[in-house]
């Protein structure tokens, strides 16, 4: 099996390394062999917070600049930041609802455009989908969901060796109880978000 | 049930390597563990710590959080020579500190087995140093294993146990970020029987290390080696794979990479790769056969290059003819990234695209990398540093000194989230090398020259080695502040609890607290303050008493860490607002409090409500009393 190479990238708090362990257990339900990574440390602290899933044999637990064969990003000026991880054939996955750092917040340095974001890195990699995945996370009612809404978009935009009902088996089983039914509705509205685009 | 304590084996659980190591204890039935947490080895003990709390009738080890790794290791050390299978976890850095406890029972040995486990941090993710730990295997005689991937953190965690109980001797598992925050599939075997009491036969002559008994303990501990390398030459933990003339040998996560880059280059039938996962005593007769069997060998190891240069011994003493490729003499440009390196060299962590590259020009192979995307026309980035959360009380404590003293004082600072005080606008952090260093080095500024010096350390990092720098300072009659910032936690690795911590709060019955007040008044500190940081004008003044105080003062600053009381004393404060009336935008709280619950909207400034905990720091700054506790109707 051909290893398939996944980064996500995001901010401290949007639930970036439930998304990779979610995925890294699915694959361990689906019997695909999987390495996941994590940089933890900084994580509560608002810093950049990085995992990488590889699926389907690599041992390499990390994936080094340019071999990215997906890049999920849960919040646009660092989809920027990562696209060092990309190269001309990558899919890449972006939430456009941005994050703004403090230095931003008080003025102190500029937030690049996201939809100008958002065209540059079109033009630059495979495959770009990207939409305001916060509000799909909003309409689920749970805005924490966001990291469920970008695993239903890497579901449906990639061809993953990894089925549906075993992410879903997992977010059912592994994430709080009271947030299943509204982490459920988010994946499904990633997912057919990213379809339809 | 945790699925760590499934009984029996047979099932396959995706594992975060530090978890790996906790089973693998569990299934060599370990009795005794401790440890002081420190990425990335923290979520062993973490791990430990919450299945003995969530489940203590099946749970049969003892665990502690020790006060550092010096005493952790000495703990430990009474529990395995009284005869009970023990693990004893540390960061690269942390075994500094166990050095001089590890030194010598590497020469007393244990009557049960010992696991040192010691996780690296190449690229230094979370770390001031990037120090080799395969330099303290040396240095202290006791053999070492090397994990490549979460599965083989299990398996040698197990086996580490076996061998130190066949050598007598403490036996050293080697991590790394890499290998102990992947996660992989895990093979479970059965839990292993554990014997949790033992009983010490008394031998001074083999456990008092006087000269007279070291003189033979050392020539004991040379055997021991000799023995460990008869192992090591027989270990299926070194194994050779691939066939052809040229060689490759590895360790660690570097293995993986190596797989990888012969796998993707079809070189499995011209290159063979020798894997130490026992890495120490190296099995010389082992290598000394595998250099003879090819013409060319590269080293693939990131960090020092301790495998390369014994490869070169071992072919100049067996005289044996053979390239041997390493790091080149070079080093990356300085950056304050963690660029990836484009050569072998000794700063930062390898990666697989660069290891790819050198084996294919090794084997002169072309090869076309993928190439990155043009970066060149991306608009600037705004950076996003780690920043003390919303509400931190550090933040508080930070903003008092400022007022007092300005920049026109040394702060020599120490290792926690108050470190980020380095950042702007606080800049409250001047100098720091290790645990503890606060305290000793404000002795040393303040002799040497005539600013006032106003140290920072955390409770937990006051209680690792903050004790001997202090009572040093009051015996030496230093002249320094020192603000102890007691958030009644260790914030920055995971809120473990320590000597100061409310530890009947957190469920632990079988915990005492040890008053830090109490404590520095009984090393000897005349000055001493307790603030409540939030109270911007009492804490400024008792900064200013301190500092002018002559000779050694102290302030303790208490307040609980914002994420942990959310924990331990859910009260909620109001969260505050910008009253749009009286905001006149002189940005005082945007620049000098720089919260990042704050932002700035058409000329004045705001707070965002979901993330403002209601201290009221900014509220005492603002000079228009314009900040205020939130309306109902708002």
């Amino acid at each position: 099996m051909e290893s398939l190479r996944i980064v996500n990238v995001g901010v401290g708090g949007q639930g970036n390394l439930l998304a990779s362990n979610l995925l890294g257990m699915a694959a361990l339900d689906a019997k695909i062999p999987v390495m996941v990574s994590e940089i933890h440390g900084m994580a509560q602290r608002g810093g950049v917070v990085e995992s990488a899933v590889i699926l389907g044999g690599g041992k390499s637990p990390i994936v080094a600049q340019g071999e990215a064969d997906i890049l999920v990003s849960f919040e646009p000026a660092e989809t920027l930041r990562a696209l060092n991880k990309a190269n001309k054939n990558t899919l890449v996955i972006s939430n456009i609802r941005p994050l703004p750092p403090f230095t931003v917040a008080i003025g102190q340095a500029p937030y690049p455009d996201p939809d100008e974001a958002m065209k540059i890195v079109s033009r630059k990699v495979g495959r770009l989908v990207s939409f305001d995945g916060q509000a799909l996370a909003e309409e689920a009612k749970n805005p924490l969901s966001l990291n469920m809404v970008m695993l239903g978009a890497l579901f449906a935009a990639a061809e993953l060796p990894v089925p549906v009902r075993s992410i879903k088996k997992m977010i059912r089983t592994h994430t709080k109880q009271r947030f299943v039914e509204s982490n459920l509705l988010a994946f499904d509205l990633g997912m057919k978000t990213a379809k339809a685009a | 049930m945790d699925k760590l304590l499934t009984p029996s084996g047979g099932k396959s659980f995706l594992l975060l390597g530090n978890e790996a190591v906790v089973r693998g204890a569990l299934e060599a039935g370990m009795a005794f563990a401790t440890c002081y947490p420190g990425t990335p080895s923290s979520e062993v003990p973490d791990t430990l710590y919450r299945l003995r709390k969530q489940y203590p009738d099946k749970v049969k080890y003892y665990f502690e959080y020790s006060t550092n790794e010096k005493v952790a290791l000495e703990v430990a050390a009474g529990a395995a020579v009284a005869g009970l299978r023990t693990l004893c976890t540390m960061k690269h850095v942390g075994m500094n500190v166990a050095a001089d406890p590890m030194m010598t029972l590497a020469y007393v040995g244990v009557n049960a087995g010992l696991v040192i486990m010691v996780a690296d941090d190449p690229s230094m993710f979370s770390s001031q140093n990037e120090q080799d730990s395969r330099y303290y295997a040396r240095l202290s005689g006791l053999p070492m294993l090397e994990a490549s991937t979460p599965t083989e953190l299990k398996e040698m965690t197990k086996y580490a146990f076996e061998l130190s109980e066949e050598l007598g001797s403490p036996v050293i598992l080697r991590s790394s970020t890499r290998v102990s925050h992947a996660r992989e599939a895990v093979k479970f075997a059965k839990l292993g029987k554990v014997k949790t009491k033992a009983e010490f036969t008394k031998n001074p002559m083999a456990y008092v290390t006087v000269p007279a008994v070291s003189r033979r303990l050392h020539l004991r501990l040379l055997d021991v080696y000799d023995k460990a390398q008869a192992i090591s030459e027989k270990s299926e933990l070194n194994p050779i794979s691939g066939r052809g003339k040229a060689g490759i040998v590895t360790s660690s996560v570097c293995a993986n990479f190596v797989a990888d880059a012969v796998a993707e280059l079809g070189l499995k039938n011209q290159v063979k790769v020798l894997k130490l996962g026992m890495s120490w005593p190296l099995p010389e007769k082992k290598i000394a056969r595998f250099l003879r069997s090819v013409d060319k060998v590269l080293v693939v190891e990131d960090l020092e290059p301790l495998m390369e240069d014994a490869l070169r011994v071992i072919a100049q003493k067996k005289g044996i003819e053979v390239d041997i490729q390493g790091k080149k003499s070079k080093h990356p440009p300085v950056s304050s990234d963690v660029a990836p390196p484009s050569f072998f060299s000794r700063a930062f962590e390898y990666n697989p695209r660069l290891v790819r590259e050198t084996l294919a020009k090794f084997m002169g192979l072309p090869y076309k990398a993928v190439r990155p995307v043009n970066l060149k026309d991306l608009p600037q980035l705004p950076g996003r540093p780690p920043n003390l959360c919303p509400g931190c009380p550090h933040r508080a404590t930070y903003y008092a000194v400022k007022e007092v003293l300005g920049d026109d004082a040394i702060y020599p600072t120490d290792i926690g989230c108050y470190t980020l005080g380095l950042l702007p606008p606080i800049k409250a952090a001047d100098f720091l090398i290790c645990m503890g260093s606060s305290v000793s080095s404000s002795a040393g500024f303040s002799r040497a020259q005539d600013k006032p010096v106003v140290s920072f350390i955390g409770d937990s990092t006051f209680f690792h080695s903050g004790l001997t720098g202090l009572v040093n300072a009051v015996y030496n009659q230093h002249n320094f502040t020192l603000i102890i910032l007691d958030n009644g936690t260790t914030a920055m690795t995971g809120q473990q609890p320590h000597p100061g911590v409310d530890s009947p709060a957190l469920g632990d019955v079988d915990r005492r607290r040890v008053d830090i007040e109490a404590v520095v008044r009984g090393l000897g500190v005349e000055h001493v303050q307790k603030v409540k940081p939030y109270k911007v004008r009492s804490t400024m003044k008792a900064i200013k008493e301190a500092v002018e105080h002559p000779g050694v003062s102290v302030i303790i600053s208490e307040e609980l860490c914002v994420l942990y009381a959310r924990k331990v004393r859910p009260i909620s404060r109001k969260p505050f607002m910008v009253d749009p009336d009286k905001c006149k935008g002189h940005f005082d709280c945007l620049n000098k409090v720089a919260c990042p619950a704050m932002f700035k909207e058409g000329g004045q400034a705001r707070i965002n409500a979901l993330q403002c905990v209601g201290c009221a720091l900014c509220a005492q700054v603002c000079p228009e009393k314009a900040i205020v506790p939130m309306r109902k109707e708002v």
